[in-house]
């Protein structure tokens, strides 16, 4: 080896160390953000070449086989996927670095089962992204409709969980003792295991923070890994892992315990109360569903000076946002203030109706968080609810019930309330919604987008 | 322990209070984008796979290898195509809902 060739290497790690920091910071900016992840870009480029430049490596076309395979995987799924699916997409890739992280991980120990500390941290970093694919693969079925997104509750599960884990735990234990990898099945089997049954009791409306938990624990498991390699024959791709894993793992900590604040829950009622299904699913509603008509709708808020809209998952999932634009667009023709009220955990990520609005073209001065548009509702006519539930249900304030504490959007305090939705079905939570039931709240049956079209239609018309 | 377990124990520390300062102040909106960059980000995870495929000897350590890099592949593009899509949303210079 050529005396350059390793401080060289070094040199670049320590750039690309230097870019991801300095992306992450771009990207938790509005104006920089774009620039943020193609700095990040390049800088994984950068590393991922100097390791490939690395001398004493072998197996280069195995090498080249699983980055041509996975990355044309990767490339080409997340082109195609629609905007409304990247909750999923956000899981799936995560699971991905986990399931690389278990790997690395199982190599490391059939490798060096001997050395202690070594093979202590490549174990842990073994569950933790054994944990993380497999939470992933169960948080994207979930989201993808491929199986029920009800939490499902498994009898004396903490029991159940905790045994599971720590089965796992003793095989890698014994594997470690008597220097036998046939144990190390056991131990991933048993580690995939309870991935799943951590995440089969968390219902659908909690899964952002579920994703961004995983998201945290493969940052964890990515820098457990660079501690296994540190001390191996080519440290320094070590170093920046370590750095890389605990900056993901930090940030993600942080994020997951923002947006479970944004629900006003512990981060332990999300991840082991299986909410919404050993509660009480409350009882009956005083009142009746009112429906109302596509015209009386239009000319309820053609006459309104104010509407505010406050969207949910519903509007991601008819792919609405572009028409829900055109109505806004046809209302301010009309000489009508509206406004978007965004609640921080609408849909099925944290600003995920940003997301799709701004996708859509609607201005950002248009868009209000939670704390900032709650006063308004009062002073609002229309307040028009599309394919939000849970986040605008009322029982919320309510001591006894289960939502109780979460921090809603108080649309039930408009003069008026329409609300578009697919059928009278219920929330993640299970629960009725009162608003619903409320004298002044209209319900508008059918397809977010439908619905919404033919109310820009209604309204661009006139009143007949 | 070994003393570069020590180093890099000393710099785990301080990434720690890194990624927890530089994710402090980020406004809602740019959530859902800054988890997605940061499953990029630790995409970081196909450097140890190819060194762990590159230094790998038996069949079976191979085997699990070139999984540790596919999968590690997949986090990497897909992770930086889907950040890329959802930022290029808020990119004000282009026309809405511009080409993607």
């Amino acid at each position: 080896m050529t005396a350059w060739v390793g401080p060289a290497i070094d040199a670049v790690y320590v750039a690309a160390i230097v870019v991801f920091i300095l992306g992450l910071r771009a990207m938790s900016s509005p104006a920089t953000a774009r620039r943020g992840i193609v700095y990040a870009g390049i800088a994984m480029l950068a590393a991922v070449g100097a390791t490939l430049a690395t001398p004493h490596l072998s197996n280069f076309a195995l090498i080249a086989l699983g980055i041509v395979v996975g990355g044309g995987a990767g490339f080409y799924w997340a082109r195609v996927v629609k905007m409304t699916a990247m909750p999923q997409m956000v899981a799936v890739f995560n699971g991905m670095g986990g399931g690389a992280a278990a790997a690395i991980g199982a190599v490391e120990l059939l490798g060096s089962l001997t050395s202690g500390a070594t093979a202590s941290l490549s174990a842990a970093g073994a569950v933790i992204g054994s944990i993380s694919i497999a939470g992933s693969t169960i948080a994207f079925l979930k989201l993808q409709g491929w199986m029920p997104q009800k939490p499902i509750v498994v009898p004396a599960r903490q029991v159940v969980n905790f045994a599971v884990l720590a089965v796992a735990i003793g095989f890698g234990g014994v594997a470690f003792w008597t220097a036998r990898d046939a144990y190390l099945l056991p131990f991933f089997l048993l580690l995939l295991l309870y991935g799943v049954l951590f995440t089969l009791p968390i219902g659908g409306a909690d899964m952002p923070v579920v994703i961004s938990l995983f998201n945290a624990l493969t940052g964890v498991a990515v820098g457990l890994d660079g501690f296994a390699l540190v001390s191996g024959p080519l440290g320094d791709a070590g170093y920046a892992m370590v750095i890389a894993g605990v900056l993901v793992g930090a940030a993600g900590s942080l994020l997951t315990a923002l947006m479970a604040r944004a629900m006003n829950r512990s981060i332990g009622n999300v991840f082991f109360g299986a909410y919404g299904a050993t509660e009480e699913a409350g009882g009956p509603v005083a009142g009746s569903m009112k429906p109302i008509e596509i015209a009386d709708a239009a000319v309820m808020m053609e006459y309104a000076t104010e509407v505010i809209v406050a969207p949910g998952y519903g509007m991601a999932v008819a792919q609405a946002q572009g028409k829900v634009k055109e109505l806004a667009d046809a209302l301010e023709a009309k000489g009508v203030t509206v406004k978007f009220a965004i609640h921080p955990v609408a849909g099925r990520m944290p600003g995920h109706m940003n997301v799709l609005l701004a996708e859509a073209g609607v201005a950002y001065d248009k868009l209000f968080d939670r704390d900032e548009i709650d006063a308004e509702f009062a002073h609002a006519d229309v307040a028009l609810v599309i394919g939000a539930n849970d986040v605008v249900n009322p029982a919320a304030r309510r001591p006894g019930s289960a939502l109780y504490g979460m921090p809603i959007l108080d649309v039930d305090r408009a003069k008026n309330v329409l609300v578009v939705k697919r059928g009278q079905g219920k929330g993640f939570s299970g629960l009725e919604n009162e608003l619903f039931y409320q004298e002044n709240t209209r319900m508008v049956y059918g397809d977010a987008q439908q619905v919404v079209t033919a109310l820009v239609s209604a309204i661009k018309k006139g009143p007949a | 322990m070994a003393a570069d377990l020590w180093t890099a124990l000393f710099i785990a520390v301080l990434a720690a209070f890194v990624g927890y300062e530089v994710i402090s102040r980020v406004p809602v909106l740019l959530h859902t984008p800054l988890m997605s960059g940061s499953n990029f980000i630790h995409g970081i995870v196909l450097v140890g796979a190819i060194v762990a495929l590159g230094l790998a000897t038996s069949p079976l350590e191979r085997a699990i290898g070139l999984v540790a890099v596919i999968m590690g592949a997949m986090n990497v593009t897909g992770g930086y195509v889907v950040t890329e899509r959802i930022l290029a949303m808020f990119d004000r210079s282009k026309p809405k809902g511009g080409p993607k």
